[in-house]
């Protein structure tokens, strides 16, 4: 947890630096906006692992003499298989196609969506298929 | 000497880690959230974008070979550039990378049974899949497909300009792909701050893996201000905003920040990974560890940091933005890249060189991306590229770059593409390959980087018969060609080599964990992993003679 926290601080830090630089420095605000977004996205993640990686101990997997027993265990719930994404994605599909050849497409577009955003958090609280 | 021991016990809802029973055929393909088919999936797709933006180069190469050539009109030549631009760059490279083979290598590379969200996957390739379906059709709509570069700038881009459904479907392709990008960049963080096996930790990353992290970081960074910036052209275009207009008060080089603030980044987004894959590929054809593990890593993310900070080096001549930052932050990247330069060839030396396809196309990549970066060092100083900028020394510089990067894709087919089938593919019709796009490449930039210099414009259809420049022209379009013969030569090569070649788990006596487990990899990858105690745990299980080495030294030695 450590490094991944160090690595993202870091980033954001260089990003801070950069964007206080180049605000005093240069005459648009475009470009330090954005990089000040950056740096903000860099700290939010970061500030949470650094938050964590001072509270609990190391994961077998930032401990360098682990063996794999340590591991042994539940990690996850992977889902084998499912139509939702497919369902999603052509919502989305049909939704980008409503901006170039007419509002009528956002009704299959929104219809899939909302479809697949039901179908999919069912699945999700079910465990779906394997 | 090494135990192996079951891998992480993986609950698949029901029954464990054993054989995974689901739908077949076109169901399969429809309903899969295995991160291996997604990745076929995806590798498939990138490389007949592959081939149809080569098609699209084909054609403007043979348009260029002569100065008043009419084969297609100067408004088809103007979408066929648009097109191939955004074709290979939004379709092809980064989806290549981060979608094909990332997807596919990342987990099994950290010892994980699946990305950390395999819906979220699938969603990624369903939206890349609609984005180039809607990219392209926009060649059937009546105006023609998107006709204002890859770019889009502003104010050409405006509904006044660019009328019609192509450029819409262009902007809708972007914002489909760009969620698709956004989803997969996530999914490879989490994935590997989150699911790598005991012992994998951080600085024990195959560097593939540590590179495809930073590029799903720079994603998470970029991403997200292209949408935002193609929302805005969009608004522009149809509901009277005045964002990028100068009419209603608004900014036409705002839409140029912002493009470059998400496009420079992508530069590397699609260079880091095949900076990976290099690397990966080098050690084990030299039969050494990396050389300077650490070093890459902080290059890696020296780039990434510096790569936030450059993106108006493409705007020099717009003559609003900040010279002396924009060309120095520039010029820093070149020391980050020039450590990875060193460490490539640091690997090879002294090693127990195996000339290999992979290996070929590993070398020519390094040679390639080395006349591309040091030409990318002269225009980062305004002088040059004032004289330079929409040249077709500008064309030759990013040509030079991203042919490194098909260099480089095609050794990662060579070398994964075993991994991923079973099934080698065949060496000689390889290295015939390797030489037709080698030399293909060369024979293609070099002229045009001499044509830059004569003052040939990038995007021009005609030219003069009195500039002297039909000669290089045609032999850039002769390089153009042999590259076309490579492509075809890879076609034939998966053809003729269709299950002919069984791979086994390791044909290259690998060092990482994908090379641990079968070829192709059973569902959730792993029926037993071997201890981790270096970057390179199958190498170490494999020669149990040797001790394994942490980053290419013997701590009990250096302690002594």
């Amino acid at each position: 947890m450590k490094v991944e926290a160090k690595i993202l601080l870091s980033l954001g830090t260089f990003f801070g630096i950069m964007c206080a630089v180049y605000w005093r420095w240069s005459v648009e605000n475009a470009g330090g906006v954005m990089m000040l977004s950056g740096m903000l996205l860099c700290f939010l993640p970061g500030s949470y692992y650094f938050w964590w990686s001072r509270r609990m101990k190391d994961r077998p997997e930032d401990n360098p003499n682990a063996t794999q027993e340590e591991g042994a265990g539940f990690v996850g719930t992977f889902p084998g298989s499912s139509i939702w994404p497919f369902v999603l994605g052509m919502g989305a599909f049909f939704t980008v196609l409503a901006l170039v050849f007419g509002i009528w497409l956002l009704l299959p577009g929104l219809f899939l969506g909302g479809w697949a955003v039901l179908g999919g958090s069912g699945e999700g609280r079910r465990g779906g298929k394997h | 000497m090494t135990d192996v021991l079951n891998p992480i016990e993986v609950h698949a809802e029901d029954h464990g880690h054993e054989e995974h029973h689901g739908p077949t055929g076109i169901l399969k393909w429809m309903t899969t959230t295995d991160h291996k088919v997604i990745g076929m999936s995806y590798t498939i797709t990138a490389v007949m974008m592959l081939v149809i933006g080569g098609l699209f180069a084909e054609i403007i190469r043979a348009q260029l070979a002569s100065p008043n050539a009419g084969l297609v009109s100067l408004a088809q030549y103007n979408q066929l550039f648009t097109m191939h631009g955004s074709v290979m760059i939004y379709l092809f490279a980064g989806p290549f990378a981060f979608g094909a083979l990332a997807n596919f290598i990342v987990p099994i590379q950290i010892g994980a049974p699946d990305m950390a969200f395999p819906r979220l996957n699938a969603l990624s390739y369903w939206l890349y899949l609609t984005g180039c379906i809607t990219m392209l059709s926009g060649f059937f709509t009546s105006g023609g497909a998107a006709n204002f570069g890859w770019v889009g700038y502003a104010p050409l881009s405006n509904s006044m300009n660019s009328p019609g459904a192509g450029a819409d479907l262009w902007i809708g392709a972007l914002l489909l792909t760009g969620f698709s990008a956004i989803f997969t960049g996530v999914n490879l963080a989490a994935t590997i701050f989150y699911l790598r096996a005991p012992g994998m930790t951080m600085f024990r990353m195959p560097i593939f893996t540590w590179n495809m992290l930073v590029t799903g970081i720079l994603i998470l960074l970029a991403f997200p201000v292209l949408t935002a910036g193609l929302i805005m052209l969009y608004c522009d275009r149809h509901f009277g905003t005045h964002i990028f207009s100068v009419a209603g008060g608004g900014v036409p080089v705002l839409w140029q920040h912002i493009f470059w603030f998400w496009g420079h980044p992508e530069v590397y987004i699609l260079a880091l990974p095949f900076f990976g894959m290099v690397s990966e590929i080098i050690p084990v054809f030299s039969k050494k560890p990396t050389f300077g593990y650490k070093g890459m890593i902080f290059a890696t993310l020296t780039i990434a940091a510096l790569s936030l900070g450059v993106w108006a080096h493409h705007m020099f001549t717009t003559g609003v933005v900040l010279l002396p930052f924009f060309s120095a932050m520039s010029l820093l990247i070149a020391v980050p890249t020039g450590i990875k330069m060193f460490n490539w060839i640091g690997s090879m030396w002294r090693g127990q060189v195996w000339f290999s396809t992979a290996m070929l196309m590993s070398i020519g990549f390094v040679v390639t991306f080395l006349i591309g970066g040091i030409t990318g060092i002269y225009l980062a100083s305004p002088p040059l590229d004032f004289f330079t900028h929409d040249t077709y020394f500008i064309v030759a510089h990013f040509h030079s770059v991203v042919m490194a990067l098909v260099l480089g894709a095609m050794g990662g087919l060579y070398y994964w593409g075993p991994k991923m089938t079973g099934y080698l593919l065949n060496e000689k019709i390889g290295k015939s390959q390797f030489w037709f796009l080698f030399i293909g490449t060369q024979v293609f930039t070099f002229p045009q980087y001499l044509l830059g210099l004569r003052g040939m414009p990038r995007r021009m259809a005609v030219y003069p018969h009195d500039a002297q420049w039909q000669f290089l022209n045609q032999l850039s379009t002769l390089g153009a060609v042999l590259i076309g013969i490579s492509t075809i030569l890879f076609v034939v090569n998966v053809i003729v080599s269709w299950k002919k070649y069984p791979a086994g788990d390791n044909p290259w006596d690998g060092h990482t964990l994908e090379w641990f487990t079968t070829s192709p990899p059973p569902h959730h990858n792993f029926y037993r992993l071997p201890k981790i105690r270096s970057e390179r745990p199958t190498w170490d299980y494999n020669h149990p003679e040797h001790k394994a080495l942490v980053h290419g030294h013997n701590h009990d030695e250096a302690n002594a």
